[in-house]
Protein backbone atom coordinates (compact mmCIF):
# COMPACT_ATOMS: atom_id res chain seq x y z
CA UNK A 1 0.00 0.00 0.00
CA UNK A 2 1.24 3.47 -0.87
CA UNK A 3 2.37 5.79 1.91
CA UNK A 4 -0.20 8.42 0.90
CA UNK A 5 -3.05 5.95 1.07
CA UNK A 6 -2.01 4.79 4.53
CA UNK A 7 -2.07 8.36 5.86
CA UNK A 8 -5.60 8.93 4.51
CA UNK A 9 -6.85 5.64 5.98
CA UNK A 10 -5.49 6.60 9.38
CA UNK A 11 -7.17 10.00 9.34
CA UNK A 12 -10.50 8.47 8.31
CA UNK A 13 -10.29 6.08 11.26
CA UNK A 14 -9.63 8.87 13.75
CA UNK A 15 -12.40 11.11 12.40
CA UNK A 16 -14.84 8.18 12.53
CA UNK A 17 -14.03 7.67 16.21
CA UNK A 18 -14.60 11.37 16.92
CA UNK A 19 -17.89 11.24 15.06
CA UNK A 20 -19.11 8.38 17.23
CA UNK A 21 -18.38 10.42 20.36
CA UNK A 22 -20.07 13.61 19.14
CA UNK A 23 -23.07 11.60 17.96
CA UNK A 24 -23.43 10.01 21.40
CA UNK A 25 -23.16 13.42 23.10
CA UNK A 26 -25.77 14.81 20.72
CA UNK A 27 -28.21 12.08 21.64
CA UNK A 28 -27.57 12.43 25.38
CA UNK A 29 -28.16 16.18 25.17
CA UNK A 30 -31.35 15.66 23.15
CA UNK A 31 -32.71 13.32 25.82
CA UNK A 32 -31.84 15.81 28.56
CA UNK A 33 -33.55 18.76 26.87
CA UNK A 34 -36.88 16.98 27.18
CA UNK A 35 -36.25 16.32 30.86
CA UNK A 36 -35.17 19.91 31.47
CA UNK A 37 -38.21 21.26 29.64
CA UNK A 38 -40.44 19.09 31.79
CA UNK A 39 -38.77 20.52 34.90
CA UNK A 40 -39.46 24.07 33.67
CA UNK A 41 -43.11 23.18 33.07
CA UNK A 42 -43.41 21.52 36.49
CA UNK A 43 -42.14 24.62 38.28
CA UNK A 44 -44.60 26.94 36.52
CA UNK A 45 -47.68 26.40 38.74
CA UNK A 46 -45.70 27.42 41.84
CA UNK A 47 -44.23 30.47 40.13
CA UNK A 48 -47.66 31.55 38.84
CA UNK A 49 -49.38 31.19 42.19
CA UNK A 50 -46.54 33.02 43.89
CA UNK A 51 -46.67 35.88 41.40
CA UNK A 52 -50.40 36.21 41.99
CA UNK A 53 -49.89 36.26 45.75
CA UNK A 54 -47.08 38.84 45.58
CA UNK A 55 -49.13 41.17 43.41
CA UNK A 56 -52.09 40.75 45.77
CA UNK A 57 -50.07 41.77 48.85
CA UNK A 58 -48.02 44.46 47.20
CA UNK A 59 -51.01 46.25 45.73
CA UNK A 60 -53.39 45.47 48.59
CA UNK A 61 -51.26 46.67 51.46
CA UNK A 62 -49.43 49.77 50.26
CA UNK A 63 -46.61 48.69 52.50
CA UNK A 64 -43.02 49.58 51.59
CA UNK A 65 -40.49 46.80 51.70
CA UNK A 66 -36.73 47.03 51.00
CA UNK A 67 -37.20 44.51 48.21
CA UNK A 68 -39.77 46.59 46.39
CA UNK A 69 -38.58 50.12 47.02
CA UNK A 70 -36.32 51.81 44.52
CA UNK A 71 -33.34 53.53 46.11
CA UNK A 72 -33.20 57.27 45.34
CA UNK A 73 -29.55 57.04 44.54
CA UNK A 74 -28.51 53.51 43.61
CA UNK A 75 -24.74 53.09 44.01
CA UNK A 76 -24.28 49.34 43.85
CA UNK A 77 -25.85 46.65 41.66
CA UNK A 78 -25.46 42.89 41.81
CA UNK A 79 -25.45 40.73 38.70
CA UNK A 80 -26.17 37.03 38.90
CA UNK A 81 -24.71 35.36 35.81
CA UNK A 82 -25.78 31.84 34.89
CA UNK A 83 -23.29 29.87 32.76
CA UNK A 84 -22.55 26.17 32.34
CA UNK A 85 -20.16 23.86 34.18
CA UNK A 86 -19.03 22.03 31.07
CA UNK A 87 -17.92 23.17 27.65
CA UNK A 88 -18.70 21.66 24.24
CA UNK A 89 -21.92 23.65 24.04
CA UNK A 90 -21.01 26.04 21.25
CA UNK A 91 -21.36 29.68 22.20
CA UNK A 92 -23.66 29.02 25.14
CA UNK A 93 -21.48 30.26 28.00
CA UNK A 94 -19.65 32.94 26.07
CA UNK A 95 -22.92 34.45 24.85
CA UNK A 96 -24.21 34.65 28.41
CA UNK A 97 -20.90 36.19 29.55
CA UNK A 98 -21.08 38.73 26.72
CA UNK A 99 -24.58 39.73 27.80
CA UNK A 100 -23.32 40.15 31.37
CA UNK A 101 -20.41 42.29 30.15
CA UNK A 102 -22.80 44.54 28.22
CA UNK A 103 -24.99 44.91 31.32
CA UNK A 104 -21.93 45.63 33.47
CA UNK A 105 -20.91 48.37 31.09
CA UNK A 106 -24.38 49.90 31.08
CA UNK A 107 -24.63 49.86 34.88
CA UNK A 108 -21.13 51.30 35.28
CA UNK A 109 -21.96 54.11 32.88
CA UNK A 110 -24.96 54.89 35.12
CA UNK A 111 -22.49 55.26 37.97
CA UNK A 112 -23.25 52.03 39.77
CA UNK A 113 -20.65 49.73 41.18
CA UNK A 114 -21.16 46.19 39.91
CA UNK A 115 -20.90 43.14 42.16
CA UNK A 116 -20.72 39.78 40.40
CA UNK A 117 -22.31 36.51 41.47
CA UNK A 118 -21.68 33.58 39.16
CA UNK A 119 -23.22 30.17 38.61
CA UNK A 120 -21.23 27.66 36.54
CA UNK A 121 -17.56 26.80 36.17
CA UNK A 122 -17.20 28.47 32.75
CA UNK A 123 -18.17 31.89 34.02
CA UNK A 124 -15.94 31.53 37.08
CA UNK A 125 -12.99 30.56 34.87
CA UNK A 126 -13.59 33.55 32.58
CA UNK A 127 -13.54 36.10 35.40
CA UNK A 128 -10.74 34.44 37.35
CA UNK A 129 -8.53 34.38 34.25
CA UNK A 130 -9.03 38.12 33.85
CA UNK A 131 -8.40 38.70 37.53
CA UNK A 132 -11.82 40.25 38.13
CA UNK A 133 -13.48 40.01 41.51
CA UNK A 134 -16.35 37.60 42.04
CA UNK A 135 -18.46 38.12 45.15
CA UNK A 136 -19.63 34.53 45.27
CA UNK A 137 -19.88 31.57 42.91
CA UNK A 138 -21.67 28.23 42.78
CA UNK A 139 -20.77 25.26 40.60
CA UNK A 140 -21.76 21.66 40.11
CA UNK A 141 -25.50 21.77 39.42
CA UNK A 142 -26.03 23.57 36.11
CA UNK A 143 -27.05 20.30 34.40
CA UNK A 144 -30.09 19.71 36.56
CA UNK A 145 -30.62 22.37 39.24
CA UNK A 146 -32.89 21.62 42.18
CA UNK A 147 -34.90 24.04 44.29
CA UNK A 148 -32.36 23.63 47.09
CA UNK A 149 -29.66 24.88 44.70
CA UNK A 150 -31.76 27.92 43.83
CA UNK A 151 -32.25 28.57 47.54
CA UNK A 152 -28.51 28.39 48.13
CA UNK A 153 -27.94 30.95 45.39
CA UNK A 154 -30.77 33.20 46.49
CA UNK A 155 -29.94 33.43 50.20
CA UNK A 156 -26.77 35.59 50.03
CA UNK A 157 -28.33 37.69 47.26
CA UNK A 158 -31.41 38.52 49.30
CA UNK A 159 -29.23 39.21 52.31
CA UNK A 160 -27.11 41.71 50.41
CA UNK A 161 -30.19 43.45 49.01
CA UNK A 162 -31.70 43.83 52.47
CA UNK A 163 -28.38 45.05 53.94
CA UNK A 164 -27.71 48.78 54.11
CA UNK A 165 -25.86 50.26 51.16
CA UNK A 166 -23.31 51.78 53.48
CA UNK A 167 -22.49 48.33 54.85
CA UNK A 168 -21.84 46.79 51.45
CA UNK A 169 -25.44 46.01 50.53
CA UNK A 170 -26.64 46.31 46.95
CA UNK A 171 -29.52 48.42 45.64
CA UNK A 172 -30.37 46.40 42.57
CA UNK A 173 -30.28 42.79 41.56
CA UNK A 174 -30.03 41.75 37.93
CA UNK A 175 -29.97 38.25 36.56
CA UNK A 176 -28.37 37.21 33.26
CA UNK A 177 -29.34 33.79 31.93
CA UNK A 178 -30.11 32.08 28.65
CA UNK A 179 -33.80 31.97 27.95
CA UNK A 180 -35.13 28.81 26.37
CA UNK A 181 -37.29 30.07 23.50
CA UNK A 182 -37.46 26.88 21.48
CA UNK A 183 -35.36 23.85 20.54
CA UNK A 184 -33.54 25.99 17.98
CA UNK A 185 -33.47 29.39 19.69
CA UNK A 186 -31.99 30.30 23.05
CA UNK A 187 -31.28 33.93 23.79
CA UNK A 188 -29.21 35.36 26.63
CA UNK A 189 -31.34 37.90 28.49
CA UNK A 190 -30.82 40.26 31.41
CA UNK A 191 -33.66 40.96 33.80
CA UNK A 192 -33.88 43.26 36.76
CA UNK A 193 -35.21 41.14 39.56
CA UNK A 194 -35.05 43.60 42.44
CA UNK A 195 -36.33 46.08 43.34
CA UNK A 196 -39.47 44.44 42.11
CA UNK A 197 -41.32 46.53 39.58
CA UNK A 198 -44.96 45.95 40.33
CA UNK A 199 -46.19 46.86 36.85
CA UNK A 200 -44.52 43.74 35.61
CA UNK A 201 -46.31 41.62 38.15
CA UNK A 202 -49.62 43.36 37.68
CA UNK A 203 -49.98 43.15 33.91
CA UNK A 204 -50.87 39.49 34.18
CA UNK A 205 -54.03 40.22 36.06
CA UNK A 206 -55.08 43.57 34.74
CA UNK A 207 -58.72 44.22 34.12
CA UNK A 208 -59.89 41.97 36.91
CA UNK A 209 -61.20 43.21 40.21
CA UNK A 210 -58.83 42.15 42.94
CA UNK A 211 -60.31 40.50 46.02
CA UNK A 212 -59.78 42.23 49.35
CA UNK A 213 -57.50 39.88 51.17
CA UNK A 214 -57.20 39.36 54.87
CA UNK A 215 -53.55 39.01 55.72
CA UNK A 216 -52.25 36.83 58.48
CA UNK A 217 -50.31 37.63 60.61
CA UNK A 218 -50.12 41.08 58.91
CA UNK A 219 -49.54 42.46 55.40
CA UNK A 220 -45.94 43.24 56.40
CA UNK A 221 -45.39 39.78 57.80
CA UNK A 222 -46.79 38.10 54.71
CA UNK A 223 -44.73 40.30 52.39
CA UNK A 224 -41.59 39.66 54.42
CA UNK A 225 -42.07 35.93 54.02
CA UNK A 226 -43.36 36.05 50.46
CA UNK A 227 -40.73 38.16 48.71
CA UNK A 228 -37.70 35.94 49.42
CA UNK A 229 -39.74 32.95 48.18
CA UNK A 230 -40.59 34.95 45.06
CA UNK A 231 -36.93 35.72 44.38
CA UNK A 232 -36.00 32.08 44.97
CA UNK A 233 -38.64 30.89 42.58
CA UNK A 234 -37.49 33.38 39.92
CA UNK A 235 -33.90 32.21 40.31
CA UNK A 236 -35.05 28.59 40.21
CA UNK A 237 -36.92 29.25 37.00
CA UNK A 238 -33.87 30.99 35.49
CA UNK A 239 -31.61 28.08 36.45
CA UNK A 240 -34.02 25.56 34.91
CA UNK A 241 -34.34 27.54 31.69
CA UNK A 242 -30.57 27.93 31.53
CA UNK A 243 -30.16 24.17 31.96
CA UNK A 244 -32.59 23.48 29.13
CA UNK A 245 -30.78 26.04 26.96
CA UNK A 246 -27.42 24.50 27.79
CA UNK A 247 -28.57 21.07 26.66
CA UNK A 248 -30.11 22.52 23.51
CA UNK A 249 -26.93 24.44 22.71
CA UNK A 250 -24.84 21.33 23.32
CA UNK A 251 -27.08 19.25 21.10
CA UNK A 252 -26.77 21.77 18.28
CA UNK A 253 -23.00 22.06 18.67
CA UNK A 254 -22.59 18.30 18.69
CA UNK A 255 -24.90 17.91 15.71
CA UNK A 256 -22.81 20.26 13.62
CA UNK A 257 -19.64 18.52 14.83
CA UNK A 258 -21.10 15.19 13.68
CA UNK A 259 -22.11 16.70 10.34
CA UNK A 260 -18.64 18.15 9.85
CA UNK A 261 -17.03 14.81 10.69
CA UNK A 262 -19.24 13.13 8.10
CA UNK A 263 -18.26 15.72 5.51
CA UNK A 264 -14.59 15.24 6.37
CA UNK A 265 -14.83 11.47 6.10
CA UNK A 266 -16.47 11.82 2.68
CA UNK A 267 -13.76 14.06 1.26
CA UNK A 268 -10.99 11.98 2.85
CA UNK A 269 -12.32 8.78 1.30
CA UNK A 270 -12.43 10.53 -2.12
CA UNK A 271 -8.76 11.46 -1.64
CA UNK A 272 -7.93 7.94 -0.46
CA UNK A 273 -9.65 6.46 -3.55
CA UNK A 274 -7.73 8.79 -5.83
CA UNK A 275 -4.48 7.84 -4.09
CA UNK A 276 -5.29 4.13 -4.53
CA UNK A 277 -6.09 4.63 -8.22
CA UNK A 278 -2.85 6.54 -8.69
CA UNK A 279 -0.95 3.66 -7.04
CA UNK A 280 -2.61 1.08 -9.32
CA UNK A 281 -2.05 3.17 -12.46
CA UNK A 282 1.57 3.59 -11.58
CA UNK A 283 1.98 -0.14 -10.94
CA UNK A 284 0.39 -0.99 -14.30
CA UNK A 285 2.51 1.46 -16.20
CA UNK A 286 5.59 0.11 -14.43
CA UNK A 287 4.69 -3.46 -15.43
CA UNK A 288 3.87 -2.47 -18.99
CA UNK A 289 7.04 -0.42 -19.21
CA UNK A 290 9.08 -3.28 -17.78
CA UNK A 291 7.55 -5.83 -20.14
CA UNK A 292 8.11 -3.73 -23.25
CA UNK A 293 11.69 -3.01 -22.19
CA UNK A 294 12.21 -6.78 -21.75
CA UNK A 295 10.60 -7.43 -25.19
CA UNK A 296 12.86 -4.80 -26.82
CA UNK A 297 15.92 -6.36 -25.20
CA UNK A 298 15.10 -9.90 -26.41
CA UNK A 299 14.28 -8.59 -29.90
CA UNK A 300 17.66 -6.79 -30.05
CA UNK A 301 19.68 -9.87 -29.08
CA UNK A 302 18.36 -11.94 -31.98
CA UNK B 1 -72.73 20.45 49.06
CA UNK B 2 -70.59 23.50 48.61
CA UNK B 3 -67.06 22.78 47.68
CA UNK B 4 -63.80 24.62 47.10
CA UNK B 5 -61.06 23.93 44.64
CA UNK B 6 -57.67 23.15 46.16
CA UNK B 7 -54.26 23.32 44.50
CA UNK B 8 -51.35 22.02 46.53
CA UNK B 9 -48.21 23.17 44.75
CA UNK B 10 -44.57 22.55 45.63
CA UNK B 11 -41.68 24.50 44.13
CA UNK B 12 -40.87 21.84 41.59
CA UNK B 13 -44.22 20.14 40.93
CA UNK B 14 -47.96 20.18 41.44
CA UNK B 15 -48.59 17.81 44.34
CA UNK B 16 -52.35 17.54 44.49
CA UNK B 17 -55.41 19.28 43.15
CA UNK B 18 -59.09 18.60 43.51
CA UNK B 19 -62.33 19.56 45.23
CA UNK B 20 -62.63 19.70 48.99
CA UNK B 21 -65.15 20.58 51.69
CA UNK B 22 -62.71 21.85 54.31
CA UNK B 23 -58.98 22.42 54.58
CA UNK B 24 -57.23 22.66 57.94
CA UNK B 25 -53.78 24.20 58.14
CA UNK B 26 -51.59 25.80 60.75
CA UNK B 27 -50.81 29.45 60.12
CA UNK B 28 -48.46 31.71 62.01
CA UNK B 29 -51.27 32.69 64.36
CA UNK B 30 -52.85 29.30 64.89
CA UNK B 31 -54.85 26.56 63.19
CA UNK B 32 -57.26 27.71 60.55
CA UNK B 33 -60.07 25.82 58.89
CA UNK B 34 -61.20 27.03 55.49
CA UNK B 35 -64.58 26.11 54.12
CA UNK B 36 -66.25 27.16 50.88
CA UNK B 37 -67.14 30.85 50.85
CA UNK B 38 -64.40 31.94 53.25
CA UNK B 39 -63.34 35.55 52.85
CA UNK B 40 -60.20 36.10 50.75
CA UNK B 41 -57.16 35.23 52.81
CA UNK B 42 -53.42 35.25 52.40
CA UNK B 43 -51.41 33.77 55.18
CA UNK B 44 -48.02 32.37 56.09
CA UNK B 45 -48.08 28.67 56.96
CA UNK B 46 -46.10 27.03 59.70
CA UNK B 47 -44.24 23.89 58.67
CA UNK B 48 -46.86 21.36 59.62
CA UNK B 49 -49.22 18.78 58.15
CA UNK B 50 -52.16 20.17 56.17
CA UNK B 51 -55.40 18.21 56.17
CA UNK B 52 -57.77 18.32 53.21
CA UNK B 53 -61.20 16.68 53.38
CA UNK B 54 -62.24 15.86 49.86
CA UNK B 55 -65.82 15.96 48.59
CA UNK B 56 -65.99 12.18 48.28
CA UNK B 57 -65.36 11.79 52.00
CA UNK B 58 -61.66 11.01 51.81
CA UNK B 59 -58.87 12.75 53.65
CA UNK B 60 -55.62 13.94 52.13
CA UNK B 61 -52.79 14.77 54.50
CA UNK B 62 -49.62 16.47 53.29
CA UNK B 63 -46.45 17.56 55.05
CA UNK B 64 -45.77 21.16 54.09
CA UNK B 65 -42.51 22.97 54.73
CA UNK B 66 -42.21 26.74 54.41
CA UNK B 67 -45.39 27.74 52.67
CA UNK B 68 -48.36 30.02 52.12
CA UNK B 69 -52.03 29.65 51.80
CA UNK B 70 -54.11 31.92 49.63
CA UNK B 71 -57.86 31.80 49.19
CA UNK B 72 -60.07 33.77 46.84
CA UNK B 73 -63.06 33.03 44.57
CA UNK B 74 -63.51 29.65 46.22
CA UNK B 75 -60.05 28.68 45.05
CA UNK B 76 -57.46 27.71 47.61
CA UNK B 77 -53.78 27.55 46.76
CA UNK B 78 -51.29 26.02 49.13
CA UNK B 79 -47.76 26.93 48.11
CA UNK B 80 -44.77 25.27 49.69
CA UNK B 81 -41.09 24.88 49.08
CA UNK B 82 -41.46 21.21 49.86
CA UNK B 83 -44.77 19.38 50.04
CA UNK B 84 -45.29 15.65 50.34
CA UNK B 85 -48.48 13.65 50.51
CA UNK B 86 -48.71 11.29 53.46
CA UNK B 87 -48.83 8.28 51.10
CA UNK B 88 -45.57 9.33 49.51
CA UNK B 89 -43.66 9.52 52.75
CA UNK B 90 -41.42 6.60 53.55
CA UNK B 91 -42.10 6.18 57.28
CA UNK B 92 -39.01 4.09 57.98
CA UNK B 93 -36.77 6.56 56.24
CA UNK B 94 -38.37 9.48 58.06
CA UNK B 95 -37.92 7.64 61.36
CA UNK B 96 -34.25 7.06 60.62
CA UNK B 97 -33.85 10.73 59.68
CA UNK B 98 -35.62 11.70 62.90
CA UNK B 99 -33.30 9.58 65.06
CA UNK B 100 -30.23 10.80 63.23
CA UNK B 101 -31.25 14.43 63.55
CA UNK B 102 -31.93 13.87 67.24
CA UNK B 103 -28.51 12.36 67.88
CA UNK B 104 -26.81 15.10 65.92
CA UNK B 105 -28.87 17.76 67.68
CA UNK B 106 -29.90 19.22 64.31
CA UNK B 107 -33.07 21.02 65.32
CA UNK B 108 -34.14 21.95 61.77
CA UNK B 109 -33.75 18.43 60.40
CA UNK B 110 -35.46 16.99 63.48
CA UNK B 111 -38.45 19.24 63.01
CA UNK B 112 -38.65 18.40 59.33
CA UNK B 113 -38.58 14.67 60.02
CA UNK B 114 -41.14 15.05 62.83
CA UNK B 115 -43.59 16.83 60.51
CA UNK B 116 -43.17 14.08 57.94
CA UNK B 117 -43.88 11.44 60.56
CA UNK B 118 -46.86 13.34 61.90
CA UNK B 119 -48.32 13.61 58.43
CA UNK B 120 -47.71 9.95 57.64
CA UNK B 121 -48.69 8.29 60.91
CA UNK B 122 -50.66 10.88 62.84
CA UNK B 123 -48.39 10.66 65.90
CA UNK B 124 -45.18 12.42 67.07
Amino acid sequence: MGAQLRVYKRRIRSVTATKKITKAMEMIAAARIVKAQRAVAASTPYADELTRAVSAVATGSGHKHPLTTEADNPVRAAILLVTSDRGLAGGYSSNAIKAAERLTERLSSEGKEVVLYIVGRKGVAYYNFRGRDIAESWTGFTDSPTYADAKRVADPLIESVIADTAEGGVDELHIVFTEFVSMMTQTPVDRRMLPLSLDEVETEESGKLRPLYEFEPSPEGVLDALLPRYVESRIYNALLQAAASEHAARRRAMKSATDNAEELIKSLSRLANAARQADITQEISEIVGGASALADATAGSD
Amino acid sequence: MAELHVELVAADRKVWSGEATIVVARTASGDIGIMPGHSPLLSVLESDPVTIRTTDGGTVVAAVHGGFISFSDNKLSILAEIAELADEIDVERAERAFERAKSEADAVAEKRAAIRLRAATGTY
